[in-house]
């Protein structure tokens, strides 16, 4: 008797094969990482340590890695929404930096205002301004059916060189000597953190409850389900009277608006200044997109993931000053992850078979 | 005023060149129906590879050809991940850039700061480049540059006026009638994919051991990204891609020309992004697209027991 191996379509994804999924892709990426890094003449298990030990193996690391958390848990949680409806808003980077260029502005405009009513216009401009950048893509693909995906990604740098020309230009403090960086923000317009941590609490509350909202949105308003449903079969939603159009300017604009808000977060909450946009964001935008997928874009689990994330990048962090590595190693980690979870998108829709062959 | 503009002229063609060798490529892949967002991170490869193998063995031939394999390699990840595996090639493609810029960083760190012992080296054409204004902006460069203009037509003539041009051309527009037809498409696809990276690998040899020439941690510095911008700004074409790599070229030989005048060199740098978006709006007419050929089946992965 005679079989052969039969790939099909999984009808039904259980919870378990989700989860069993992003697990195995997680060990697949590490141990091909540690190849990489064997190859490249890096002792891996050295340097796994390192990172196990700077991100997540004393307070002070782990308080850094929740820090880290924040800004990605604002992108992750908005992609993981755009994502759901199909929408692949990969602009994130950018509408990171605009929320930091409006947020920021209005803090160097207003430097004596109250520190409440200063930091609310921050973070409302900053929403908008992540906004605005998700609401260019989301309009010329509603409006010119052009693709999300290139352009969200084409305003990333655009955002960046908008915030050079802002930070070389007009925008750069006096006083600082000729180099890139806007005056430092005045008491007022810097948020406040947990102890001598840098954990700028008020934009991580945000992030919760950013998380809460979209869960609550996705799972029981009748409008996420109208996400859902576009998302899994965007002809049956229209077939079912649903507004496409409307999804995809929701799902933009709130996932750049979320992004903006850590975009404020980061310059209020750690660099009290605005400077280079390498600086502000080290590509939190990029990784918010591996956030949402290692989530299976379930919004809750990407509180898991972002803080999981902060602490690779943390990690990253300290095997770069311990094994003198460069900055760019991070990128494996990122890359190699990355690859690995779209992967496991591969093992939950297909599972393999035998089947008999008769002849 | 002449002289202003010969050397600006004869700085544009070496500025571009990366830029069109990477552009070459990902119009062919693109034509067959897959867009690669790992330009970046399979130029970055090239770079360091070339001067890397370069370096080590002082054979600039060799370091070249290795650029190409690693960019043909990295491409065939993706294209094993967006055409085998059909999931999301967007982000495979980022992932593929995430991946090239951290080992090409990891690989290259031994390579910050040393001479290449062997360089590319203008080639100077007897008596056509001691023309005046001609000879400098036309016949002094070197060999990459030469090839990567040679490289315009022929592309150019394969997929307008060659079976196989057809063949890559129907698989992007609509890979189940080309399957009907008996075309491989996956086949196809893997080779399109693969020539791009190739060709990326190329562009990014370029950039070490010809443009710079010299290792610098993630010296692409977008590059790739403006490629994916060009790609579409020429519409899928070879010879628009040329016309395309040198205007681009240009605006970053002028950013620096233009910055005395008070022109900022960062909103200079936006508008190869800005007039892509811009183009992008041109282009979405479905009238429109058909005529000029944009590929109806991009970002659509292919699976028979789906249609």
């Amino acid at each position: 008797m005679k079989y052969r191996v039969r790939i099909e379509r999984r009808l039904d994804i259980s919870p378990s094969v989700q989860i069993g999924a992003v697990i195995f892709s997680l060990v697949c990426a590490f141990v091909v990482i540690a190849l990489i890094f064997y190859f490249l003449g890096v002792d891996p298990l050295n340097a796994y340590r390192r990172i196990l030990i700077g991100g997540f193996g004393s307070i002070y690391g782990l308080s850094e890695s929740l820090t880290k958390a924040i800004p990605l848990l604002l992108g992750g949680v908005g992609l993981a929404l755009a994502f759901r409806a199909r929408v692949y808003n990969i602009g994130a980077e950018g509408q990171i930096l605009m929320g930091a260029i409006i947020g920021g502005g209005i803090g160097l405009a207003l430097p004596n205002l109250p520190r409440g009513l200063l930091l609310t216009m921050m973070f409302v401009g900053g929403f908008l301004g992540g906004a605005i950048w998700g609401f260019i893509p989301a309009f010329l693909k509603t409006r010119f059916r052009v693709d999300e995906v290139l352009t969200s990604l084409m305003l990333v740098y655009v955002a960046s060189d908008l915030v050079k020309y802002l930070v070389y230009g007009p925008w750069r403090g006096p006083e600082q000597r000729g180099f890139p960086y806007s005056s430092p923000f005045s008491s007022s317009a810097q948020l406040p953190h947990i102890g001598i941590t840098r954990i700028h609490y008020p934009t991580l509350i945000i992030a919760l409850i950013a998380v809460v909202f979209v869960y609550i949105l996705l799972q029981y308003t009748k409008f996420g389900y109208e996400i859902r449903v576009v998302g899994e079969n965007p002809s049956a939603g229209r077939y079912a009277g649903m507004n496409v159009d409307r999804v995809v300017l929701f799902v933009l604009i709130l996932s750049g608006g979320l992004a903006g808000l850590a975009g404020v977060g980061e310059v209020a909450g750690i660099h009290a200044r605005l400077g280079p946009p390498e600086g502000i964001s080290p590509g939190y935008g990029f990784t918010a997109i591996i956030v949402a997928w290692l989530a299976r874009l379930n919004p809750i689990l990407t509180i898991l993931t972002a803080f999981f994330m902060g602490g690779l990048l943390v990690g990253g962090d300290a095997i770069q000053t311990a094994l003198n590595l460069p900055s760019a190693t991070i990128f494996v980690f990122n890359g190699v992850i990355l690859f690995f979870v779209i992967a496991a998108e591969w093992i939950t829709n297909y599972r393999l078979s035998l089947e008999e062959i008769h002849d | 005023m002449i002289d202003f503009l010969v050397s600006v002229l004869s700085l544009t063609i070496p500025a571009g060149t990366a830029l069109l060798l990477g552009t070459l490529g990902e119009v062919y892949a693109e034509r067959s129906g897959v867009l690669n967002l790992g330009v970046e991170g399979m130029m970055i490869m090239g770079a360091i590879t070339a001067f890397g193998v370069t370096f080590l063995t002082k054979n600039l031939l060799l370091g070249i050809l290795a650029a190409c394999v690693a960019g043909g390699l990295m491409a065939l990840i993706h294209a094993y991940v967006s055409v085998t595996l059909r999931v999301n090639q967007v982000v495979s493609g980022l992932a593929l850039t995430m991946v090239g810029l951290g080992i090409s960083g990891l690989v290259g760190k031994q390579f910050i700061g040393m001479p290449l012992p062997v360089r590319m080296t203008p080639i100077s054409i007897p008596v056509l480049s001691d023309l005046p204004v001609f000879g400098p902006v036309l016949f002094r460069y070197n060999l990459l540059v030469y090839i990567s203009i040679g490289l315009v037509p022929v592309l150019a003539y394969i997929l307008y006026k060659t079976n196989w041009g057809i063949v890559l051309r129907s698989v992007g527009e609509n890979p189940a009638a080309a399957d009907a037809m008996g075309v491989n498409v996956f086949l196809v696809r893997y080779l399109a994919v693969m020539f791009g990276g190739v060709m990326a690998g190329l562009g990014g040899a370029f950039l070490s051991v010809a443009y710079a020439p010299a290792w610098i941690e993630g010296m692409t510095a977008g590059a790739g990204w403006i490629v994916i911008a060009l790609t579409i700004f020429s519409l899928y074409d070879p010879v628009r891609a040329m016309l395309g790599a040198y205007l681009f070229g240009g605006v970053r030989v002028l950013q620096f020309r233009l910055q005395p005048l008070g022109i900022p060199a960062n909103l200079l740098n936006m508008l190869p992004f800005l007039i892509t978006i811009l183009v992008l709006v041109l282009i979405s007419e479905q009238a429109f697209r058909r005529r000029i050929g944009v590929p109806a089946a991009l970002m659509q992965p292919y699976s028979r027991e789906d249609k």
